[in-house]
């Protein structure tokens, strides 16, 4: 006979209020089976989990009810509570009667009621369960981090230092990510490059970390601790061990004219190339799209030129398959496209510009070399617009719903620095709010206002037309002193909405891992597990999760590889033991089960089967992997004999639920 | 053929016949038949948000119901005509005071509550015909000619209520400009006003206005400009100072066709 314990918590007011606790506790106590019910103002807190350990001490309980909130957030806690008081974890069951019954109810009575009902459907379970032990299953001691921007180096060099391998893969040809591109930081105005580029160097030269440039990450199988990844490593036409960055080759290639993404197409680079003179690895690139060698067969001038003979133009691409432990998103952001915003002319005029586009303007070693100068005609220009919010905060399907969080503060920057050069440069700034939160942020944006004045007006800009004399007409309104104004600006900067980069979706789905509507990467909990996403083992690190500004995504690259390096300080993980199991003499060896398995966590094997006769048959059966198996369910419902349940959740428990529930 | 219900509309009959005569005969070209109800009157010329204002717009009600009654979509072509059939159907579907209202006034055998579909010309090209189907049979194409498409403030606001294209960033006729083989022009005035009626009151104000469209699309490299509006037609011909070429794009549209000589014997 079962001795059941049951044990309804007040969360304070979170439950009690809606609920009234004391019948549900009374009424309970009467369900066969229940030896003993109680209530609590605060189950989870230490005296009442001593509450429940004295139980199951005293009255010798076969197993426990809790009805509290979400297992997801105490299930833990109570099943360690019980393994304490020498009772099987796997014979807790919890009632969630807060987020599923008081915080959605309005009437004491219905939610009463409820409550009630939930707490019979988990005594009904609890009858069934069966002791379970969870068994092990070793890590792997290296970490795999995807991207190598600063949330990735940043990552790559806490886990290294820590003593685990690292690999960074990065798609571009060089680390740095957009960091590299920006020319100052805010509110310090401390040059970007002279903050990167050695975290950069530190990265290459550290032994424990591996940068994969070039690569792509293209297939993730395993579980934690144990992950099986595919690298696509991208022919580059130059062998990387050869090759001394030397830059010979780029500057004899005769295709010159091909845009150079690294300056936001501003000007041109050549077809072998290296992205910035500080890159990481500092070995050239081949565009295949206009090399001539590659295309036409017809050129060959790198090869010659080349003195340790590095180039390849039969370089394939390879496939690397690689094991790791632990996996962390560093894949960023990116600035949306402004192709559906004409009415900033911002493919009607090249004095129309990104703000990102104005980092490289502005960079001593962008296309100026560091002068401000009109994209159009070369000249300074005497008044520039800029215009915030463009895509951000919108509520129509053409931009983002959100705040990109970063551009108030590089816009300040921009109006700063530009003030500080040309004092000259009459520079207007319109916003819908300035958004500074952040350490010195307010204080910085102010200075720009009150030392460098800067013209901030409160408004949106509705119109922008290029004129003919080169100028470009603004037209916007000022809602503070409710005008419309039209400035004759030189240059306009638009503050894009930024939104996660392309690669993020196909990634999650690789991961089996949560996004937003947004594609931004979803952690585990919003407050509390901030840097975790939900599928064990996968973490997340900087503006893939959400945007953020450089120390935010600093701190929580940190905090990312604080928690994978958590995971691999441990020989051994211990496994889930609610996974799936089959019973073979049922098994008819259909195969559907694995075709629904998203882990891959069921292979067919052929066994021996003594028969009545005394005979023996050999029949195909399925057979589960539990260290593979998430217990996700799929092939449960999947199997039309019956044969495969899953540990702790099996059908019998289900129904016995269910069952409960309609009563 | 195909026949649909077509509302001209008054200045359609008087100063923009190009506009009227091009677009049946196009019409015809494309395998389209333009019905025009027997008595139609003017559309009321600006639709009035006084919600009271039950008199101006009867006679858009009338031509929706006869077009209800022919169980064909309605067409128009003037953008201010387009704009006020079109708004009045999509508040008589929505609004029961204003429905049951022109219903007593009218009294029609069976009440209208916005039924009828109403398709703008441009609409009728590229929902019906389909700009794919239309490039199949232009014969003189505008290859290389780069046209500046202008909109005016009519012809998509209120964008909820005419329900044709995005107002900010249009494209309906960009996409119009690339079937009859022209090169479109993107300028940033193409959607604002052009003056409108304050030509009458203020001279000054349409002239600026009206010639900031047009010098906006000269900076482009706008070649030509073509609108659906005959009072844009007329603001852009007669107030903006400028020489660039203003054109009905049924005009356009019958040139590509090849038969512009024929509607004009």
């Amino acid at each position: 006979m079962q001795r059941i314990g049951v044990f309804v918590c007040h969360c304070g007011t979170n439950i009690a209020a809606t609920v009234d606790v004391k019948t549900v506790a009374e009424t309970l106590g009467k369900e066969p089976g229940v030896v003993i019910s109680q209530d609590y103002q605060y189950m989870c807190s230490e005296s009442g989990q001593n509450l429940v350990k004295d139980a199951i001490k005293e009255h010798n309980l076969t197993g426990i009810v809790i009805c509290s909130c979400s297992p997801r957030m105490h299930e833990n806690t109570f099943r360690k509570a019980a393994a304490a008081a020498g009772l099987n974890p796997y014979l807790v069951e919890i009632a969630n009667i807060r987020e599923q019954c008081s915080w959605i109810h309005k009437e004491i009575a219905t939610a009463t009621e409820k409550a009630v009902i939930l707490g019979r459907a988990a005594i009904a379970k609890v009858h069934l369960n069966a002791p379970l032990t969870a068994g092990e299953s070793p890590v792997v001691k290296k970490a795999l981090v995807i991207g190598g921007g600063i949330a990735g180096i940043q990552t790559a060099l806490d886990i290294a230092e820590a003593g685990f391998d690292v690999d960074i893969v990065e798609k571009n040809p060089t680390i740095g990510g957009k960091m590299a591109q920006i020319d100052k930081t805010f509110p310090t105005l401390d040059c970007a490059a002279c903050i990167l580029t050695p975290k950069m160097v530190e990265a290459s030269q550290n032994e424990r970390i591996t940068i994969r440039s070039f690569s792509e990450v293209t297939d993730v199988k395993g579980f934690v601790g144990n992950f099986t990844v595919k690298i696509k490593k991208k022919a580059r036409y130059v062998d990387e061990t050869k090759c001394t960055g030397c830059g010979l080759c780029t500057e004899k290639c005769p295709m010159k004219k091909v845009p150079n993404e690294f300056n936001m197409g501003l000007d041109n680079r050549s077809a072998v190339y290296i992205p910035f003179a500080q890159a990481v690895p500092k070995v050239a690139t081949i565009d295949p799209n206009y090399c001539m060698m590659l295309k036409t067969g017809k050129c060959g001038v790198c090869s010659k030129v080349c003195s340790v003979g590095a180039i390849n133009y039969k370089q394939q691409d390879e496939i690397i398959e690689e094991k790791y432990g632990a996996i962390i998103v560093a894949t960023g952001f990116n600035p949306i496209s402004l192709d559906k915003y004409d009415e900033f002319a911002y493919g009607q005029s090249p004095d129309v510009v990104t703000s990102l586009e104005l980092e490289r303007l502005m960079n001593a070693a962008g296309p100026n070399g560091g002068t401000l100068l009109r994209p159009s005609d070369k000249t300074h220009p005497h008044t520039i617009v800029f215009v915030q919010c463009v895509g951000s905060r919108c509520d129509d399907s053409k931009g983002k719903p959100y705040c990109s969080k970063i551009c108030c503060m590089y816009t300040a920057k921009h109006a700063m620095l530009i003030r500080e050069k040309y004092p000259d440069t009459e520079v207007y700034v319109f916003y819908i709010d300035v958004r500074t939160p952040g350490k010195n942020f307010d204080e910085f944006y102010r200075r720009a206002v009150e030392q460098y004045n800067v013209h901030y007006i409160k408004g949106m800009v509705g119109k922008v037309t290029p004129k003919s004399d080169g100028k470009i007409d603004v037209q916007a309104s000022d809602l503070l002193a409710n005008e419309q104004l039209h400035i004759n600006a030189d240059m306009v900067v638009l503050a894009a909405a930024i939104e996660p980069d392309k690669t993020a979706r196909p990634l999650a789905t690789m991961l089996t891992t949560q996004m937003d509507t947004n594609d931004f990467f979803t952690e585990a909990h919003p407050k509390l597990r901030p840097v975790e996403s939900a599928t064990a083992g996968i973490f997340l690190s900087g503006a893939c999760q959400g945007p953020k500004d450089i120390p935010e995504t600093v701190a929580q690259a940190s905090a990312a590889a604080a928690k994978a390096i958590g995971l691999l300080c441990k020989n051994s993980i211990t496994c889930n033991p609610c996974v799936a199991h089959s019973n073979e003499l049922m098994c008819n060896g259909c195969s559907s089960c694995e075709k629904v398995c998203p882990y891959g966590a069921i292979t067919y094997i052929d066994k021996e089967f003594r028969m009545p006769d005394r005979t023996t048959k050999v029949r195909r059966v399925a057979s589960v992997n539990p260290a593979v198996c998430q217990g996700c369910g799929a092939c449960t419902v999947a199997c039309p004999s019956g044969a495969m349940d899953l540990n702790g959740f099996s059908n019998s428990q289900i129904m016995a639920e269910v069952d409960a529930i309609c009563k | 053929m195909e026949t649909f219900t077509y509302y001209p509309g008054c200045t359609l009959r008087t100063k923009a016949k190009d506009l009227d005569t091009y677009a049946i005969a196009s019409a015809e070209a494309l395998g389209i038949s333009l019905a025009e109800p027997a008595d139609w009157q003017c559309c009321g010329g600006a639709y009035t948000t006084a919600k009271d204002e039950i008199a101006t717009k009867l006679s858009a009600v009338r031509v929706l119901n006869s077009a209800k009654q022919n169980e064909t979509p309605l067409v128009t072509v003037c953008s201010a005509c387009h704009n006020v059939i079109k708004q009045t159907n999509y508040d008589i579907s929505r609004d029961e005071e204003m429905a049951s209202k022109v219903n007593r006034y009218l009294a029609l055998e069976e009440p209208y509550t916005g039924e009828t579909t109403v398709y703008h010309y441009l609409e009728l090209l590229r929902d019906v015909v389909g700009f794919d189907k239309l490039k199949e049979k232009v014969v003189n194409p505008f290859t290389g000619k780069k046209i500046a498409a202008y909109y005016g403030c009519l012809l998509l606001r209120p964008s909820k209520a005419l329900a044709m294209d995005d107002p900010e960033n249009p494209t309906i006729i960009e996409d119009f400009i690339r079937a009859i083989g022209g090169t479109p022009v993107i300028y940033s005035q193409r959607n604002e006003c052009c003056g409108g009626y304050i030509t009458l009151e203020d001279k000054a104000q349409a002239q600026k206005r009206s010639s900031a469209v047009m010098t906006s699309a000269e900076n482009q490299g706008a070649e030509m400009l073509i609108t659906a509006c005959p009072l844009c037609l007329y603001n852009l011909k007669k107030n903006s100072g400028s020489e660039l070429p203003v054109y009905y794009f049924t005009e356009l549209l019958a040139e590509a066709l090849g038969v512009k000589e024929e509607s004009n014997e």
